[in-house]
């Protein structure tokens, strides 16, 4: 199961696939060179209606899981999704964290190794026994 | 998309200021957007959220997530009136994979399938349509799911999951009459320009019932109040079902395909279904019950003026305000409680935008001399639905809409 060639060409995984060399400078993942501009100051216009060409980008967020013990939900987690998904979740029990990791992986096709589980599996549940009952 | 770090502008302010060594000193006299978090009211948290103005075309949202992005609209902007501006509107997205270039000259919507004469129609062609308007609330299935008890796992958002504008566009039955739906076809399905990140994952894709596709209220639109979409909410084109929880509204729309056999894909038969039960509640734990695609929304209303642990003086005549939705049709009455629901009274409904609008509700109360004042909120729909007194529950955090109390202050 790989990212999809769609997702690689916008630089999506370039955070999961950059995250061993996370060191400062990791510039080899730099977005691809946007599309030509050409297209973008076009309009369509309709009964009066005008609609305008959209060229922008998004904010990525950089946000890594904290603490030690963190590298297999690392390296396998934020490919799909900001860290921040996971940081806002309440307090879940080790059933409930178990059953959303094999969620992503049976039914979002995450390409999470099966022996990377349990690491994952024990750090939200470490993150949850920080939070508030 | 790129590793360097975007320029974050609420936490380098926030930096700014505590070097400054004035944040306490400087927050009651900022505006409140310019406030780099918010704190929300999630039974046992975490609360804390960063209020982003990063994304384009958006004003201050509160961020739940960057990527795929997901923007809470900041509670005082329902208390501005019943539409919601396109800056501050939710965002709630899938997958990662989603355009941040859209060229009108080049889009194409097609429409396929089950039809006679396959479509692939530009946006002038589109806006050639015999055009519609509609005002309706657009919902997320599990706006509130950050208020469930016992909580439970998806998107943390308080009540901003949802929002109401004016929304401009064409028929879907005009569309689909146009294409010539083929005897036997039983749903449509919608897909739009957004894609998985990972190759094999289910693309995003929502259907509707062919009869309901075909009803005439539902819409595409190009236009939400007045202007075009911005594109975190589906530029250039969205489907708009009026009634209906916010999972069917298919942004950046640009597919139709007409089925001959019900829909089988993920996200209808796995994904946000509920529990085929009274207000698609179960208990926590329990198994075995059928379940069905969510569908229709239910009334609600809320407080905006004021929330809990807002202050108000002794005696004082207290002003109330807030909007009620009756879900999937209008409001009859908006009921305010101030002896734990024992008895009701009427309070003064606003301008009538339509059915499936947001409407303003507004009444006066007179606060005690000395402990709390306890409020009870409910709204009734034109079916004679009200809000139930118990919160429901399920495991997807679905369709709350449990009646709305706030415990005002005095002092």
């Amino acid at each position: 199961m790989g990212l999809s060639t769609k997702a690689v060409a916008r630089g999506v995984p370039a955070l999961l696939l950059a995250l061993a060399a996370l060191a400062p400078g990791a510039a080899a993942f730099a977005q691809p060179a946007a599309a030509p501009a050409a297209s973008t100051a076009s309009t369509v216009t309709g009964g009066g209606v005008t609609l305008h060409s959209v060229s922008t980008n998004f904010p990525d967020s950089d946000r890594l899981f904290p603490g030690p013990a963190a590298d297999a939900i690392n390296n396998n987690c934020l490919a799909c999704h900001s860290a921040g998904m996971v940081l806002t979740q309440p307090r879940l029990s080790r059933a409930d964290w178990q059953a959303e990791v094999e969620k992503m992986r049976s039914f979002y096709k995450a390409p999470v190794d099966a022996t990377d589980v349990p690491a994952i599996v024990d750090y939200l549940v470490g993150l949850s026994s920080t939070k508030q009952p | 998309m790129t590793i360097a770090k975007q320029p974050d502008r609420s936490r380098s302010r926030r930096r700014l200021l505590q070097s400054a060594g004035i944040l306490g000193a400087m927050a009651a006299t900022f505006p409140a957007w310019a406030d780099p978090f918010v704190d929300l009211d999630l039974p046992g948290g975490p609360d804390r959220r960063e209020l982003t103005t990063a994304f384009p075309q958006k004003g201050p949202m509160i961020l739940q997530r960057t990527r795929p992005p997901l923007l809470e609209t900041p509670r005082e902007v329902f208390d501005r009136g019943v539409f919601t501006p396109n800056d501050q509107f939710f965002v709630r997205w899938h997958w990662a994979v989603i355009p941040t270039e859209v060229d009108v000259a080049k889009f194409k919507l097609t429409v396929r399938g089950h039809v006679n004469q396959v479509l692939s129609l530009s946006l002038a062609e589109l806006l050639a349509m015999p055009r519609v308007e509609l005002v309706a609330v657009n919902q997320c299935s599990g706006n509130s799911r950050g208020l469930f008890q016992p909580r439970v796992s998806g998107g943390q958002w308080e009540n901003g999951a949802m929002g109401n504008a004016r929304w401009t566009g064409f028929r879907l039955r005009d569309l689909l009459d146009r294409a010539g739906v083929k005897a036997g076809a039983v749903a449509v399905r919608f897909n739009g320009l957004d894609e998985p990140v990972v190759d094999g994952a289910p693309d995003f894709m929502k259907s509707l019932d062919i009869d309901h596709a075909r009803s005439g209220e539902v819409m595409l639109a190009y236009l939400m109040n007045g202007e075009q979409l911005p594109l975190l909410n589906g530029f250039p084109l969205r489907l708009i079902v009026p009634g209906w929880y916010s999972t069917y509204w298919v942004k950046m729309l640009n597919d139709i395909e007409v089925l001959d056999a019900p829909d089988e894909n993920y996200w209808m038969k796995t994904a946000y279904r509920i529990p085929d039960t009274p207000q698609a509640s179960v208990k926590p734990g329990e198994t075995g019950f059928k379940t069905v695609p969510i569908n229709r929304m239910v009334p609600r209303s809320f407080f905006t003026n004021v929330r809990d642990a807002t202050t108000v003086k002794p005696g004082a005549a207290v002003p109330l305000r807030g909007i009620a939705f009756g879900g999937d049709c209008g409001v009859s009455e908006v009921e305010l409680s101030t002896n734990s629901g024992e008895s009701w009274q009427k309070t003064a409904l606003g301008k009538d935008e339509g059915s499936y609008s947001f409407r303003q509700w507004s009444t006066t109360v007179t606060a005690p001399r000395t402990g709390t004042l306890a409020l009870q909120l409910r709204c009734t729909n034109t079916k004679g639905e009200v809000q139930p007194a118990e919160p429901n529950w399920n495991g997807g955090g679905f369709m709350r809409n449990v009646i709305e109390r706030v415990q005002l202050k005095i002092a």
